[in-house]
């Protein structure tokens, strides 16, 4: 079961309260990007087997987006983050890497 | 025209190991905006202070929910609701916020007895023994979206949206059956 705080409304609940939004952080490729890079920017995502950031909402809560660390291969959530933040915030990476020491970073 | 009006399931009510009922008409406003800025429109309109996070202020008749960092629902009597509506927005007039009448798309429920959250836990994620009351906890309720608030010791007011009222008291009354207590809390 995953389990996520949500940074809103303080409430933590398990997954049914909530509903996936997709990778976090990605950057839109403007006017006079190339066709790669537009194509790359709506199609190809990480999916990772491990540490990986995410997009949620609280549905059927306060109704609020926020971003989420978490492992996709053990469910362990690092730490849930406002949604208005362009990348993953200090203490988040301080908290995957004390528990992931071979987390080669975001990028 | 107000006489004319009617709760969704006028009179709804089941005897289990909780009692569940349709708690009639209530009037309900919602209210969008920056919180600390509606606090003095509010507490004129209502006699409530902003409730803290998923927190319920209550003066006399009116009571005003903690629903997100930008809303708020005021409850009141059903009559009360639309001249407070009126006066609300005349008060926020300037600023950027919303006030809303909705008392006539939501049902309430009453589910009262000691076990009030062991019935409500079969249909909620939820953790109702860490709740004291006063506390308002936006979740699901099965497939639906509900808002319940613990309005007193052994007492749980919840609203969902109307057109689900069916199935709301359908819920709530199959999770209040005699001889299937869970027994979690009580
Ligand atoms: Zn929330």
């Amino acid at each position: 079961m995953l389990l996520l705080t949500c940074p809103c409304c303080g409430v933590t609940a398990e997954e049914t309260e909530f509903a996936p939004g997709g990778e976090a952080h990605l950057k839109r490729s403007g006017p006079g990007s190339s066709d790669a890079e537009f194509d790359s920017y709506m199609f190809n995502r990480k999916n990772p087997r491990g540490v990986h950031f995410e997009r949620w909402r609280h549905a059927y809560g306060c109704g609020k987006w926020f971003l989420a660390a978490r492992c996709t291969m053990t469910l362990e959530v690092f730490g849930t983050y406002p949604a208005q933040t362009l990348e993953p915030p200090a203490e988040i990476v301080a908290a995957i890497k004390a528990k992931r020491p071979d987390w080669e970073g975001f990028a | 025209m107000s006489e004319l009006a009617q709760s969704a399931l006028p009179g709804a009510a089941y005897e289990g190991f909780v009692t569940v009922a349709e708690a009639g008409l209530r009037g309900m406003i919602t209210v969008r905006g920056d919180l600390a800025g509606l606090a003095g429109a509010v507490k004129d309109a209502t006699g409530c202070a902003i409730p803290a996070q998923r927190r319920v202020e209550q003066a006399g008749a009116k009571a005003v929910a903690w629903m997100s960092p930008d809303e708020l629902l005021i409850l009141c009597d059903y009559a009360d609701a639309p001249a407070l509506t009126a006066s609300l927005a005349t008060a926020l007039s300037g600023q950027f916020a919303t006030v809303a009448n909705v008392s006539d798309a939501r049902a309430v429920f009453t589910v009262t007895g000691a076990q009030a959250g062991d019935a409500l836990a079969k249909l909620c994620p939820v953790d109702f023994g860490a709740m004291t009351t006063g506390d308002i906890r936006r979740t699901r309720a099965a497939q639906v979206a509900a808002a319940i608030w613990v309005s007193g010791e052994g007492e749980m007011t919840l609203v969902c949206f109307r057109s689900v009222a069916q199935y709301m008291f359908d819920l709530l009354s199959r999770a209040a059956q005699p001889g299937s207590e869970p027994k979690l809390y009580a």
